[in-house]
């Protein structure tokens, strides 16, 4: 598979994210945030994490009008597959690819940490190789995380099976580390082609490095 | 000619930074504050000399990049 990951003045996940996928045997190609178009080969494109234009404005908001992100919005919108991770969360979110919109953290407070997840849908090529309840450890870094939508907006997601990840504790109750709406730490859009999520998989793709569980993640979109 | 573009969370969008900054003034015993919103301001130097002209163009930048609407209301405000 030909995986895409961007570069925006700002990125700094772009390696890590290359790293990852060709612990899993991806070809990766980085891409500059000038390129108008994308490689004609690609399967996946990913939004890697960072502070894209110092996230001036609001996180993403510059991001959102570069020529590269007009591609990958064609892309999407063919039903391409587009992973964002953090920043590229905000950056989905600002492109209006996903619903929703990122506020900055309850606490006001930069979050770094290893934090729980429940998967809460498995159908999708996303989180497929998991299971609905099982727990996974990912490293989670942001100060924008606290996801927003209204009320209607919100039902729907939960009534489409769009909610994939929640924050909760090492026993599965909910936990919630930045105040966002019902635990939300990933969505996917209703084609099931475009999700984004908060933590971080291609942090936990080792044991030695505290969690391997990134891995069966970015492995359902491989498959 | 110049605009003051005015943008802040929605009323009944939580504003941490307001519930922050309101906790920190009632802490330091300013106890008459009700609510504190945290907006931004952004001041826009134009090229345009004609007030309408110039409100509805910095109100199609606000709804493009200024502001996001899912969340934000925001107002403008031309000043010569």
């Amino acid at each position: 598979m030909n995986v895409t990951v961007l570069q925006f003045p700002g990125t700094n996940c772009e390696f890590d994210t290359q790293y990852a996928f060709k612990r899993l045997n991806q070809n990766v190609t980085i891409l500059w945030h000038e390129e108008t178009a994308l490689p004609e080969n690609t399967d996946l494109v990913v939004v890697p994490g960072g502070f894209s234009y110092g996230d001036y404005l609001r996180s993403g908001a510059i991001a959102r009008f570069s020529p590269v992100m007009q591609a990958v919005k064609a892309f999407a919108e063919k039903g391409g597959y587009v992973l964002g991770i953090c920043n590229g969360f905000q950056i989905l979110l600002e492109s209006h690819l996903l619903p929703g919109a990122m506020k900055r953290n309850e606490n006001l407070h930069f979050v770094s940490k290893h934090h729980w997840l429940k998967v809460e849908n498995r159908d999708n090529r996303f989180l497929s190789k998991c299971e609905v309840g099982e727990l996974l450890n990912i490293p989670i870094a942001h100060a924008e995380g606290n996801y927003f939508i209204e009320e209607e907006g919100l039902k729907a997601l939960w009534d489409n099976g769009q909610v994939l990840l929640t924050y909760c504790d090492s026993a599965g109750n909910p936990a919630n580390p930045n105040g966002s709406v019902d635990n939300i730490a990933g969505i996917c859009n209703k084609g099931r082609n475009v999700f984004g999520l908060m933590p971080h998989p291609e942090r936990a793709m080792e044991e030695i490095l505290g969690s391997a569980d990134g891995v069966k993640m970015l492995e359902g979109l491989c498959s | 000619m110049k605009a003051i573009v005015n943008v802040y969370l929605k009323e009944g969008v939580l504003d941490p930074q307001g519930k922050a900054v309101h906790h920190a003034l009632d802490s330091l015993g300013f106890n008459g504050v009700k609510d504190v919103r945290v907006g931004k301001q952004i001041v826009l130097e134009l090229e345009a000399n004609d007030k309408e002209t110039a409100k509805t163009e910095v109100q199609k930048m606000c709804e493009t990049l200024l502001a996001n609407t899912v969340i934000e209301d925001y107002n403008v405000e031309i000043v010569s």
